[in-house]
């Protein structure tokens, strides 16, 4: 009884803390949804174990909770590749942000270069 | 200006205080009338400064992309202001610029030419991993491109309209895309490359890097490079 106890707390000190930053804004819907979707399968299971041993046991599986924690780890290995995903995109966005913001500067200094030869040649 | 065409020297520099100034100097000197821009890949020194003093427009990344990032930001630049032929220069003073309308006289036949060493001129040699590797990269890009490539991780290089065109739009960013994976994205797409041999000299400010353990993880990184150079799309 104390594991579910256990679990089924983490899980809803989990929630909250998404929720909250979802509130705050902190964290982008397209996120916060993911996390709050799988909370919602988690924390049923997390009191209730039993319930995915009938499809574990046509699987092959052990038990419910083995199951459960295969799918979590295939879970989150989606998830970090997903994220190593989004990193390359943003870095290739940065970079080209980058890129614009220093050729805008070089395109300043050169204006401001030739303004100022043409105040002092008429100065 | 060099043969009636507008020629811009693009010079990728990281920290290069201590010799950006010569090279630039040096460029201008025996280039007359070409435009150089010196990229300063997020120093933390005073190289964008040095460099604008002596002659060089200079565009500044805010921090450091590595050398592919400088080199299209360099691309950018040049095709944005309409320039008919693009020059690769190294900071260190390595690349002599003497050599330049030697490249750019080939451009009309090809459209991106690299300078080489060790194909007969100058006394550059490596041994061990690293010689392994750039014989495996010459071997192969050299069967993709048609022609002898010795040097594929020269960073001297002229290329002509097309290539500014195609490397203004892409050019990778990561370890080695600057030399091996341009060329195989160049070789597939049908442009004509060609080699110039060149001397090359010794560096005038900072040190190689040169040891057994970097040698081979030289060799890996060019691999996975070349390898995934050939499968990209």
């Amino acid at each position: 009884m104390k594991l579910t106890l256990v679990t089924g707390l983490t899980g809803l000190v989990l929630l909250a803390t998404i929720v909250e930053l979802l509130r705050r804004r902190q964290l982008r819907e397209k996120y916060g949804m993911l996390w709050l979707g799988l909370l919602f399968v988690i924390i049923p299971l997390s009191l209730f174990p039993r319930l995915l041993d009938g499809v574990a046991d046509r699987l092959g599986v052990a038990s419910g909770v083995s199951l459960v924690l295969f799918l979590g780890i295939v879970f989150l290995l989606l998830v970090c590749i997903h994220l190593s995903w989004e990193v390359s995109a943003l870095e290739e966005e940065t970079r080209t942000l980058a890129e614009e913001v220093a050729l805008i500067r070089a395109e300043f200094e050169a204006d401001r270069a030739e303004r100022a030869e043409l105040v002092s040649r008429d100065g | 200006m060099v043969n009636g065409k507008r020629l811009l020297v693009i010079i990728p520099a990281l920290n290069e205080a201590g010799s950006i100034a010569d090279v630039v100097r040096e460029v201008r000197g025996e280039l007359p009338g070409v435009d150089v821009l010196v990229v300063d890949d997020g120093s933390t020194d005073r190289t964008s400064a040095v460099a604008a003093a002596a002659g060089a427009r200079v565009a500044r990344l805010p921090y450091n992309l590595g050398v592919g990032g400088a080199m299209r930001l360099g691309y950018r630049y040049a095709y944005e202001h309409d320039y008919d032929v693009a020059v690769q220069i190294d900071a260190d003073g390595q690349h002599d610029p003497r050599y330049v309308p030697k490249l750019v006289d080939l451009l009309d036949d090809y459209d991106l030419v690299i300078g080489a060493r060790f194909a007969g001129e100058g006394e550059y040699a490596v041994r061990g991993p690293r010689r392994w590797a750039m014989g495996m990269l010459s071997m192969v890009l050299s069967g993709l491109s048609g022609t002898t490539l010795t040097d594929t991780t020269s960073g001297f290089r002229a290329g002509n309209r097309r290539m500014i065109e195609m490397f203004a739009q892409w050019y990778p960013a990561e370890y080695l895309g600057d030399t091996v994976e341009t060329l195989v994205h160049t070789a597939r797409r049908g442009y004509r490359i060609q080699q110039v041999p060149v001397a090359m000299r010794r560096r005038m400010a900072g040190t190689p890097s040169h040891s057994p353990a970097k040698a081979m993880v030289y060799l890996g990184r060019a691999l996975a490079v070349l390898t995934l150079a050939l499968i990209r799309r």
